[in-house]
């Protein structure tokens, strides 16, 4: 009965998500969407100078996407911004710890893309249906 | 799991049929496959498999204008593909039949060739709330090209369409109505006739999106009395890479042509061209000619079985299928449970998103969609963001069932959802 992607630690996060909600007045923020499977996450970051002193998510959608989601906020909390642009989508899936099929790669990648996008310092009132990349 | 049969001792009845798809007889990890996505594509059994093959070794060459034996022979088999698929769905000539890629491509087709002369600034355009995004896509941009409306006929979260306002919509400048004829994600099944007969008496041809309903519902184009009827190969036991459009003959004789090119055409001079008659002005280039002998074998394949024979069977199992699904402990069918349906079911499971449905599912082999098969407006009637579909055809069986339902057991255990 135990499934390969779905482990204790993907249902832990995905039933207690980490960092899960919203800063009130937060320094950078973004949110995307899957458009195939309509997984939503929005990440918020506040900067203590370079370092990222606060961060939350929310979303909703499978729970691959939003345990992902949950535990890329563990690792990213207390990064410098530099450290935390330097995750990469490897790290991201080494992190998650399941085999994912190639259709579920893109769920468990959407939080970092998001992270991402907030990181490059999009203004929160710009944030929505902008492609922030450089 | 029965041995394999070959094409010369395929079944006659769709109950015996499931041997002759070699696909069905595989499994993975020791689990046999439980495929239960024929509505996205269906299997290919080993007629339509042995006849592709069997072009390619014997006979491959292009078709018309060659002189040879070879391109003669190539020839007749894609024109009997042709005269086939024309007389499944009692068109009155072959020539009524335009081969495509696709339903997509044949809804296309209308909207450039049709579409582009006969509607003009403030005509309109009918849908339905179930279309999928094929039949509603290629109408936006052609209502966004002329300066046409799109108006839309709503639906229930049931899947019923409200036909009161009918002859309402219809009075709007309706040039043009594009329906389906069985939904993708609920099974329902509209009343095309009737919304047929009141098109035509507010003077609008009618579209039928046939890519559900003719892999399963005998379909007759002359009792329906619609003007256009779009279908896919691969739907309904056939290849990838081909579909069709049928149109009334006194239709398509005035249409321009869609893409230009090679086959299509009379006489070209460097600044103009006349177009060839019908069908050939619409099938400009090389044709999917081993696709279009692969769908003539199988609709000759589903003739066998017989259309009523294929639809009591399946109707017999979207029934199991049904009743299986309503055993399950938080689980919510959506669309009719009962009454003439076909046989997509779609259905949520709380508190676990549809994509972790599947997943969890195509762990044991089962396979079933998740998403929002391409109806976002749909989805948004229904007021959830996906779901997962289990869609039958004749070749499933209990044991399918079966395992989905040992699957869906699976996916309230891993999510800690039932209570035992």
């Amino acid at each position: 009965m135990i499934s390969e992607m779905y482990q204790e630690q993907i249902l832990d996060h995905y039933r207690h998500p980490r960092n899960y909600g919203s800063l009130p007045s937060p320094d950078a923020t973004f949110e995307d969407s899957n458009p195939l499977c309509g997984d939503l996450v929005a990440v918020d970051l506040a900067f203590d100078g370079e370092r990222i002193a606060d961060i939350r998510f929310r979303g909703s959608g499978c729970a691959i996407s939003q345990a992902a989601a949950s535990m890329l906020t563990e690792l990213a909390a207390g990064m410098t911004r530099e450290e935390a642009r330097a995750i990469t989508r490897e790290s991201v899936l080494e992190e998650v710890g399941v085999p994912l099929s190639p259709a579920r790669v893109k769920c468990a990648l959407l939080g970092h893309k998001v992270l991402l996008a907030a990181l490059y310092g999009v203004p929160a009132h710009a944030a929505e249906g902008k492609d922030p990349r450089p | 799991m029965g041995d394999v049969a070959t094409a010369s001792m395929r079944a006659r009845t769709p109950l015996a049929a499931r041997a002759d798809f070699p696909i069905l007889a595989t499994s993975r990890d020791g689990m046999p496959l439980a495929y239960l996505d024929s509505a996205a594509t269906a299997q290919k059994p080993l007629a339509v498999l042995e006849a592709m093959d069997d072009y390619y070794r014997r006979y491959n060459a292009n078709v018309h204008r060659g002189v040879y034996t070879l391109s003669e022979q190539a020839t007749a088999a894609y024109e009997d593909a042709r005269a086939t698929v024309a007389a499944f769905i009692h068109a009155s000539t072959p020539e009524e039949v335009i081969f495509t890629r696709n339903t997509t491509e044949a809804i296309n087709l209308v909207a450039h060739s049709w579409g582009r002369r006969n509607l003009g600034s403030g005509d309109a355009i009918l849908v339905s709330e179930l279309e999928h995004h094929s039949n509603l896509v290629p109408w936006q941009l052609l209502a966004e090209e002329r300066g046409a409306r799109m108006l839309a006929i709503p639906a229930d979260p049931a899947g019923n369409l409200d036909l009161s306002r009918l002859d309402d919509l219809l009075a709007q400048s309706v040039k043009l109505v594009a329906i389906t004829q069985m939904s993708n994600v609920l099974g329902t099944i509209p009343p095309i006739k009737e919304i047929i007969t009141r098109a035509h008496a507010a003077g609008a041809l009618v579209l039928v999106d046939g890519a559900q309903s003719v892999p399963h519902l005998p379909v007759d184009v002359q009792a329906l009395g619609c003007d256009f009827l779009a279908f896919s190969a691969h739907k309904m036991v056939g290849p990838t890479g081909i579909g069709a459009l049928y149109g009334r003959r006194e239709l398509l004789e005035p249409m321009p042509p869609f893409l230009g090119g090679g086959s299509m055409i009379k006489h070209v001079t460097l600044e103009r061209s006349t177009y060839a008659d019908v069908p050939q002005r619409f099938e400009a280039g090389t044709p999917a000619i081993a696709e279009a002998i692969g769908f003539g074998a199988a609709v000759r394949y589903l003739q066998d079985l017989g259309m009523d024979r294929v639809r009591a069977r399946e109707a017999e199992l979207t029934t199991a299928l049904i009743e299986t699904l309503a055993l399950i402990p938080d689980v919510t069918i959506l669309g009719p449970t009962g009454g003439e349906r076909g046989g997509a079911v779609s259905f949520t499971v709380r508190g676990v998103h549809p994509h972790d449905v599947a997943s969890l599912l195509d762990e044991e082999n089962v396979a079933v969609r998740a998403g929002h098969h391409c109806c976002q407006p749909l989805m948004r009637v229904l007021g959830v963001g996906a779901t997962t579909r289990a869609s039958i055809a004749f070749y499933n069986n209990q044991e399918d069932l079966k395992a989905l339902a040992r699957g869906l057991h699976r996916v309230g255990k891993v999510f800690g959802l039932e209570r035992s």
